[in-house]
Parts: structure tokens; C-alpha cells; sequence
């Protein structure tokens, strides 16, 4: 499965709700950018919504992916 | 991680109210994200302590036990642990990382040798 299938699968499986977008920023698979929506962040820390993300990913970080940058957003904060 | 990982790391973040763990240096980073927190905080006119984890792979690795946090660069401010390159950016474009940064404590004055 490649990084960016494999990223989704696993934040979608901690995540149901979330609509994840994901860039290659750098066309090596392995420095991304991108978005996480999830109604499961609402009233939640900063820190506590990218542990979220970052546990979903568990060890596809920091060798397949060694960089992930994103934004963590409730739909509202989206403006979905 | 050991204990004298852990303990050392500890006394970094308790010792330094604004606490920065870097690949790199403040003036030469080896990473785009360290360089920009390092950058957000320097504009910001902050006194900051840093630690380059490339020189110790103690607490290169034991940085992202101790914080429950997978990847470098991390901020603490008080102890705490802030965030990373993605939260200190969106803290400095909000405005709010000045009131985080505002309730750091003093800086202790380096040690007189």
C-alpha cells in the first residue's frame, strides 16, 4: 500500500469522521502537508488533537513518514 | 529511555521557563521546522534555552518519550510542553503565542565559571 493510502487508512480507522487531505510536498512519499477535519476535536487541547493524529499514524512515523504537517480542525473551525 | 535521560530532560524544561529542543542551533538549524520555531521565537524577542538532540542521541530519542510527542522540534514553556513546528506556527499567526510566552518565567542568568 503506498504512504499516502496507508496514512489515510490509519487516520480514518482512529478517526471515522475525519476528512483528511494529504499533499506530497516533496513528490518522495515521505514530507507531507495536509488537513485533518474530525468533529472528535471539538473542545479539545491543540496538543491533544495531534497526539490523536500522531497515535493513528504510530509507526508509520518517523521512517516512512518523516514529516507530516497539518492542521487539526473541528468542522466549524474548517468552515464546513 | 533511562532515568538520567529522563532527569536531565527534566531539569532542561524546569530549569528554562522557554525550553527549546532543535536539530540544529537557534543560528545554524539542520531542519526547516526547527528553524522556524527557533525564527517565531527570536522575533517574538524572546530569551529561549535550546538543546541540539542531533548532538545526543539520548535525548533525540528520549525527547519524544518524555513529551509523548513523536517528532522535533519540541517547545516547552514552564515545564510544558507546548508543541511543535505545526501548534507554535499557528499559536504565532493567531497572536496567542505571545500571551503563552508572556507567562514564562525569568530566565536564570548563566552561570558565573
Amino acid at each position: 500500500m503506498d504512504t499516502r493510502d496507508e496514512m489515510m487508512r490509519r487516520i480514518l480507522a482512529a478517526l471515522p469522521d475525519a476528512q483528511v487531505t494529504l499533499s506530497d510536498m516533496t513528490g518522495g512519499g515521505d514530507h507531507w502537508e495536509g488537513q485533518v477535519v474530525s468533529a472528535s476535536f471539538a473542545g479539545q487541547s491543540r496538543i491533544t488533537r495531534y497526539r490523536a493524529v500522531y497515535a493513528a499514524l504510530g509507526d508509520l512515523m518517523p521512517i516512512r513518514v518523516h514529516a507530516f504537517t497539518f492542521k487539526a480542525l473541528t468542522p466549524a473551525e474548517a468552515g464546513e | 529511555m533511562d532515568q538520567p535521560t529522563r532527569d536531565r530532560i527534566h531539569r532542561m524544561v524546569t530549569t528554562y521557563p522557554v525550553m527549546l529542543f532543535m536539530k540544529g542551533t537557534p543560528e545554524e538549524p539542520r531542519c526547516g521546522f526547527s528553524a522556524k520555531v527557533a525564527q517565531i521565537l527570536k522575533y517574538q524577542g524572546t530569551r529561549f534555552a535550546s538543546y541540539d538532540v542531533l548532538a545526543d542521541p539520548m535525548v533525540r530519542e528520549g525527547i519524544k518519550e518524555y513529551g509523548q510527542w513523536p517528532t522535533i522540534p519540541q517547545l516547552y514553556v514552564n515545564g510544558e510542553l507546548v508543541g511543535g513546528s505545526d501548534i507554535i506556527s499557528e499559536l504565532f499567526e493567531s497572536g496567542e503565542l505571545a500571551d503563552v510566552l508572556g507567562k514564562a518565567g525569568p530566565m536564570p542568568e548563566p552561570a558565573q565559571s
